[in-house]
């Protein structure tokens, strides 16, 4: 500092909040759904949990020590494990753990280290690795199983989870299919889906989380009080997720309401998939997703229609990873057309009139 | 009476820290040994010396009068000998020396004669109270210290129906205009009133923030035998205090950007700055002292002192007990705005409204982590910046669309800087912004200045060189007439085309 030497200038006060203690709350606000579904999941699911966010973590440490950046500030902010967090959730829980490695793979230093670290990478690595993960591999990708409770009648012991796990003795006989999957299939083979919805879990089951899907997305009570709790520490706001599932329903209630044979409905489409999971911790990424509040919005309605669309006319039964990428190659493009207008000004920059004093 | 709120936008909730002064009745600061009164304690020119070395001055004696149509005059805050009047460091963050009047104290503390105080100030003409303010030095208390008298003239250039009252003291942990209110309530009133007389203004409107129930149950007693004062409880939401967002938050009127309130028929003055008003027009005394919150975990005893204008920061921190530990940070103001201090040795001047000594375990101040595009600092600025896209595009250097986005509108409120889970240092960035596109747009000015004088100079050469081959032609009859004419009308041209 020159003359003078005061130091620092204002602000003299911070908030006490920090990149790690967000990242750490969201990893707080995941918990219960993720304890309930290792637990619905056996050990497989520990197992491939547990490698994936290893593999997150050591890649996060590897790009870093590449780039010749400090290694533990950055490892220890929980932005690389929240990410491998998040993308074992996505994964079927019984997947060969290589999917967890590759998905590492995938997300740290491609999708994000290569675009400069923390904070600068366009799409949510994360969905990334997923999305890699689904073309490279659809077969794996969706062997899906029905819930294994720890310690019940029928599910696998560690060995036998070690087994299927490292070994890739995957039981023929456990493979379900996931509600979004089973309804597309059958109407592939021209079953309606008013005639294929009745043999889905019921509400209940799909609330619970007693369906087959992905690792961390089948329990829906859960994944929404996280939600919630994240928006009472004002970590997210409504907008993304509002809009995301709103859009979701109404476009599904819509087409449902029009074409009931072809169109499964708004509270089956909410509730099945990774709607609900990634309505609150996935499009939600601070780093991905806009930054005002109506872009936000925008944003969130975005991938809502997105998921729908491609839930229902694409090949995949599941469009949450696709929309939400998609929609985050156009945040930058959103946040310039999002700003709030400035104090004092029209929306276009100009001074306001004058207007006389009454 | 509930009144009806308009909504503003942003504004942080950082932790008050009011508790430490805000119940403490304001105690006066014993007469330091020596004082120094700056010659510019507010914005414009600085004031003009009337005073000579080893002169006795006596109590509310002007010693420096108005130096410029914004200005304001200095008087002595206690009877005594000038012992200097030379270069001291100044209560800025640039640590630079001003002109300043040094002043030992006699112990007498005997009045000068004052101005007779104006008996009816409701019946007075206007320019009387504007001449009485304007003598009196009187500024904006809460730190803006733009020359109150000046402010007053609004009234008789645009029609002004609304007169704000700012009693939101926003800042944390400063609370010398909570203790004003509660403690002078009265004055505060009589002091808006007068205001509003010489501004031709119908309406009062005291805004205070909601987290100083005594002081808007206090001027709520004291405005009731007036329909016309109206006080609002506005909600804490820092930067209430910021006149254009509590004027926008009681009637609902916005400025246009780079206006002044009064286009809007509106004028905001702190109701320390009122207070001020009516000592100097019901009393006849000038500015000579001001409330000052001494506060901040390192300073043992936190109080509001009520302190001779020039007295050392030094002298209030004994006062309050010196030093519990070393402070981090030496604060002028409050910690969302203030400046830091260079030193103990600065006077406080008229704009002086806190000294806090803050330890580093107060700041929350971590080291700068990568931005992570949270949007906070987007739904904490109040006057609808997107702070994260500015400073990435000053980050690299294109403070031109910096600029385009707004980097001017930002008001150095801080919010974004205090709201930032990064810790970025969001405030520095524009400051740094706004003083490198002043310079270039200085530069821009001077270039063009330059630009046309070399332009000027040239037409000047030019047509002395066709005065003079004209004079040549003319001397040879052998040149051809229609030469010279042509040359001639080309110098005529040429200056006309002159600017």
């Amino acid at each position: 500092m020159s003359m003078g030497a005061v130091g620092p200038s204002a602000p003299f006060t911070h908030t006490p909040n920090s990149v790690q203690a967000t990242m750490l709350t969201v990893l707080v606000a995941l918990a219960p759904a993720t304890l309930f579904n290792l637990y619905l999941f056996g050990w497989p699911a520990i197992l491939l949990f547990t490698v994936t966010v290893a593999s997150c973590a050591a890649a996060e440490a590897i790009s870093l020590g590449l780039a010749d950046r400090p290694v533990w500030p950055r490892l220890s902010d929980g932005s690389a494990i929240l990410t491998g967090w998040l993308l074992a959730m996505s994964l079927p829980p019984w997947a060969p753990w290589w999917t967890g490695v590759l998905g590492a793979v995938f997300a740290i230093p491609l999708a994000k280290h290569a675009f400069g670290g923390l904070g600068q990478n366009l799409f949510n690595p994360a969905m990334v690795a997923r999305v890699a993960l689904l073309v490279s591999f659809p077969v794996v990708m969706t062997a899906w199983v029905a819930p294994h409770p720890l310690f019940a009648a029928g599910s696998p012991s560690l060995a036998e989870g070690w087994a299927i796990t490292f070994g890739g003795q995957m039981p023929d006989a456990v493979t379900a299919a996931s509600a979004l999957g089973f309804v597309k299939t059958e109407l592939s083979r021209g079953i309606p889906v008013a005639q294929s919805l009745p043999q889905v879990p019921d509400l209940m089951d799909m609330a619970l989380g007693l369906r087959a899907g992905s690792l961390g997305e089948t329990s829906l009570v859960l994944i929404l009080a996280g939600g919630l709790f994240l928006m009472a520490r004002r970590i997210i706001s409504w907008h993304i997720p509002v809009g995301m599932l709103g859009a979701l329903f109404v476009m599904a209630t819509l087409f449902h309401a029009l074409d009931p044979d072809r169109f499964a409905g708004g509270l089956f489409h909410i509730t099945s998939g990774a709607a609900v999971l990634g309505a609150f911790f996935i499009a939600t990424d601070y780093v991905t997703s806009p930054v005002s509040k109506a872009g936000q919005l925008a944003f969130g309605i975005g991938v809502g229609v997105l998921t729908w669309v491609i839930r229902t006319f694409a090949g995949y039964p599941e469009g949450v990873a696709f929309a939400v990428l998609l929609m985050n190659s156009l945040t930058p493009i959103i946040d310039q057309y999002s700003r709030p207008r400035r104090f004092g000004r029209t929306r276009q920059g100009e001074p306001l009139a004058q207007k006389a004093a009454r | 009476m509930i009144r009806h709120l308009f909504p503003v936008r942003g504004g942080v909730h950082p932790a008050y820290h009011k508790d430490p002064t805000s119940e403490k009745a304001v105690v006066p600061l014993p007469m330091p040994g020596m004082l120094f009164v700056p010659l510019q304690q507010h914005v414009g020119q600085a004031a003009e010396v009337l005073v000579s070395i080893d002169e006795r001055v006596r109590k509310g004696q002007m010693i420096a009068r108005c130096g410029g149509a914004i200005s304001a005059p200095q008087h002595a805050p206690t009877s005594g000998r000038i012992r200097d009047i030379s270069e001291v460091t100044a209560p800025h963050a640039s640590g630079l020396a001003q002109t300043t009047i040094v002043l030992e104290p006699d112990g007498a503390d005997e009045w000068a004669d004052l101005p007779e105080p104006i008996e009816d100030p409701f019946a007075a003409d206007p320019q009387v109270i504007r001449e009485r303010v304007a003598w009196a030095g009187v500024v904006g208390m809460g730190g803006a210290v733009f020359p109150a008298a000046v402010k007053l003239d609004l009234g008789t250039r645009y029609k002004i129906d609304t007169l704000v009252i700012n009693g939101a003291e926003c800042e944390p942990y400063v609370t010398c205009d909570d203790r004003t209110m509660r403690e002078h309530p009265q004055e505060v009133i009589d002091g808006a009133r007068i205001i509003a007389r010489a501004l031709g203004a119908t309406r009062i409107v005291v805004g205070v923030e909601r987290n100083k129930p005594q002081a808007i149950e206090a001027l709520t007693r004291a405005a009731s035998p007036h329909p016309d004062v109206e006080v609002v409880g506005v909600p804490a939401q820092y930067p209430m205090g910021y006149a254009h967002e509590l004027i926008l938050a009681t009637t609902g009127r916005e400025t246009p950007a780079g206006k002044r309130t009064a286009e809007v028929g509106v004028v905001a003055y702190n109701c320390s700055t009122a207070k001020a008003v009516d000592q100097a027009v019901r009393l006849g005394r000038p500015v000579i002292t001001r409330v000052v919150t001494v506060s901040g975990g390192a300073i043992r005893e936190p109080k509001n002192v009520e302190c001779p204008i020039g007295a050392r920061v030094g002298d209030l921190v004994a006062f309050c007990g010196g030093f519990r530990s070393h402070p981090a940070h030496l604060v002028n103001g409050g910690p969302m705005m203030g400046q830091p201090l260079p030193n103990l040795e600065v006077p406080v001047v008229k704009g002086t409204a806190g000294i806090l000594a803050l330890l580093g375990s107060e700041t929350n101040a971590r080291p700068e982590e990568p931005c992570i595009r949270c949007g906070s600092c987007v739904g904490a600025c109040p006057v609808g910046l997107v702070p994260v896209e500015m400073a990435a595009l000053i980050r690299r250097d294109d403070l031109k669309t910096a600029g385009r986005l707004g980097v001017g509108d930002c008001i150095g409120c801080g919010s974004c800087a205090w709201v930032c889970p990064s810790h970025i240092p969001l405030v520095q960035y524009f400051n740094y912004a706004n003083g490198m596109l002043w310079n270039q747009e200085q530069q821009a000015r001077k270039n063009a200045r330059v630009k046309a004088l070399a332009e000027a100079h040239a037409l000047r050469v030019e047509k002395a060189a066709a005065a003079k081959r004209a004079a040549q032609s003319a001397r040879k009859p052998a040149a051809s007439p229609a030469a010279s004419e042509e040359t001639g009308r080309k110098a005529a041209a040429t200056e006309e085309a002159r600017p």
